[in-house]
């Protein structure tokens, strides 16, 4: 046995965090490039934006730039907070985001619980093909079907409303069919493919506690109510939680495609105004200053309720 | 015969369970698929039947008219390349970035790990806004270019986290300590033993990514200006929301009537030729886009 003494490196508790980290990643200098370019996407693209976000505190101008443009401080917030359309904008954002949430939150789960219900496979397979499919269907197409359904003369909507002898009635006009038409297609587009999570968990759950349960003489009632309820507890409390999280986070996507001047009373919430007030009437620092005051909310809200998940649960986003 | 001793019978409150269980699926899967079917059989459906409130489930006197006006319309071949040439360049760029950003970080070992980690995730929490992304976009002078659609999506955060949990447990950490032992380098590893077996995982983020940037239509309406340059979402929303159809000049209300006719049947038409590629794609890839929801589920 040869004894081959070799040179001792410094002891690991001597050398500093920074020397250590200067070592490791000079020993995995590629995987360090190889991070670089996505790494470099988002400094630019998404932290680049944040940067972008003081022009909330100042008065925009072309010429200027965002860095040259004039400070303003607080005027665009205030402006905005005392504007006669502040009310009207939560309002409709928050009256989507809890129509949303509560008429939509129990759907998937309900649908996920009957799919794993199904004793025949060939059902469950077709159920669920058939379900997970709008949600692949795009957003412009999806509203221009619900549009078209929706149609006074030749929608199909009110075609079967004429036939069961009621008044045509023209939904897209009217500003208080509007979160209903919203929440409702888009609890039609995403059932299937929302209770694709609670299915999945529901697959997790201990076979075993099913044939006590039944041996015991539990009807299937009871053992959803008792079984997989609370075994998949866990996923929805993590899914409730970010979507309450995204309260004020109404897409503008969707809702602009609806809007009309006929229903904006009803269908302008705070995202569609930014890009209205910033897109086209191209006033850059207010409706930087609006978003921000959007985003600011979102942050704070999710940071919100993953605290108070975390205190009175065992489940948390972090 | 011996009878089962160990089955269990249905109790009568069970059978009952299943009836009603089957029979609400069964009224779901109505309530899904009708829409669908009507705009199916109205798109093949004379006109005057459509405005009429005729069509119910069959298409009534059949017509290709409304296709016809489909594909006379040049912008929407036109879109529908640009569409394709956008996906495929689009979710090339997605799929390489997130794994060359998944894979160091499913390192467990990794110095930085930790800050990096934080430093992507933050951006799920906060972000600038449309009114300084626009800003950015412009003053790097990507405006009007598909750039502008490509680059600031490429990196999906979410993904990222998600291609890095397959990381983690698909990639044993004794893998690639066994080959940098016989001199392996960590690209060299990566090529050769990562990337092979990460099929899965690029099978699913390509779908999602896909799937994304055929659909999405905001961005490319804000930031194309050419309208050679559009796609496909963003013809689809000219012309079936903002109804900015071309239309001759009118004579007489016969022919205005027969016109909007027409238009109205263009759009059932249209709506299926844009949803043609993806369901019918759908059936072949559902069962992977399920799998990789579920990857997603169990992050640790």
């Amino acid at each position: 046995m040869s004894q081959i003494v070799k040179a001792q490196p410094k002891p690991i508790a001597s050398q500093s965090v920074f020397q250590r980290g200067l070592k490791e990643i000079k020993r995995h200098w590629q995987l360090y490039l190889i991070m670089l370019p996505p790494l470099l996407i988002i400094l630019v693209f998404h932290y680049g934006p944040m940067v972008g976000l003081q022009i909330a505190f100042k008065e925009f101008n072309v010429v200027g730039g965002i860095w040259n443009s004039p400070w303003v401080g607080l005027k665009h917030f205030k402006e905005f907070i005392t504007s006669y359309q502040f009310p009207r904008l939560i309002k409709n954002t928050l009256g989507i985001s809890l129509y949303s949430l509560i008429a939509g939150f129990p759907v998937p789960i309900l649908l996920a619980v009957m799919i794993n219900e199904c004793t025949n496979t060939k059902f469950k397979k077709a159920v669920q093909l058939i379900t997970y499919a709008p949600h692949f269907i795009s957003t412009v197409v999806m509203v221009s079907v619900v549009l078209m359904l929706m149609a006074p003369r030749a929608g199909m909507i009110n075609n079967i409303i004429a036939l069961l002898g009621g008044e045509r009635i023209d939904f897209i006009a009217k500003p208080e069919y509007f979160k209903s038409i919203y929440v409702w297609s888009g609890i039609w587009q995403s059932m299937g493919y929302n209770s694709i999570i609670y299915i999945a968990a529901l697959s997790g759950i201990d076979p075993s506690l099913y044939e006590a349960a039944t041996v015991d003489g539990a009807s299937k009632l009871q053992r959803i109510m008792n079984i997989d309820l609370p075994g998949i507890l866990p996923t929805i409390i993590i899914q409730l939680i970010m979507q309450c999280g995204r309260l004020m986070n109404v897409g503008h996507e969707k809702v602009l495609l609806m809007q009309n001047n006929l229903n904006m009373s009803s269908s302008d919430i705070i995202s569609t105004y930014v890009y209205r007030i910033g897109l086209e009437n191209a006033r850059y620092s207010f409706s930087a200053a609006v978003g921000m005051f959007n985003s600011v909310i979102n942050t704070f809200l999710l940071i919100l309720v993953n605290s108070i998940s975390r205190k009175v649960s065992e489940t948390s986003l972090w | 015969m011996k009878k089962n001793l160990n089955a269990i019978r249905l109790s009568s409150g069970d059978r009952i369970f299943n009836i009603i269980n089957l029979t609400l699926l069964s009224i779901i899967m109505v309530i899904v698929l009708y829409p669908l079917i009507y705009i199916l059989s109205a798109s093949f459906s004379n006109s005057n039947a459509v405005m009429a409130g005729r069509v119910w489930l069959f298409p009534v006197e059949p017509t290709l008219a409304g296709y016809e006006a489909v594909f006379k319309n040049p912008q929407i071949p036109r879109s529908f390349v640009n569409t394709i040439y956008l996906t495929v360049a689009g979710t090339m760029v997605n799929i390489a970035f997130t794994i060359m950003l998944a894979y160091p970080l499913s390192r467990k070992t990794l110095f930085g790990r930790g800050v990096i980690t934080g430093f992507i995730t933050f951006t799920m929490l906060f972000s600038g806004g449309l009114i300084p992304s626009f800003l950015l976009i412009k003053g790097m002078g990507l405006y009007n270019t598909y750039w502008a659609l490509i680059l600031p999506g490429a990196v999906s955060v979410y993904n990222v986290i998600v291609a890095r949990t397959f990381f983690q447990s698909n990639i044993p950490d004794d893998l690639y300590e066994a080959a940098s032992l016989d001199g392996c380098s960590d690209i060299y590893f990566m090529w050769k033993f990562v990337l092979p077996l990460s099929a899965p995982i690029i099978a699913v983020l390509t779908m999602f990514y896909a799937v994304g940037h055929w659909n999405s239509y905001f961005n490319a309406m804000i930031y194309l200006q050419d309208s050679k340059k559009f796609t496909l979402q963003v013809v689809l929303r000219n012309i079936l929301i903002a109804n900015q159809i071309d239309n001759e000049m009118m004579k007489d209300i016969d022919a205005m009537q027969k016109q909007e006719g027409l238009a109205q049947l263009l759009k059932y038409s249209l709506i299926v030729v844009a949803s043609v590629p993806m369901l019918v794609l759908y059936p072949f890839i559902q069962k992977h886009f399920v799998k990789g929801i579920m990857i997603g589920a169990l992050k640790g």
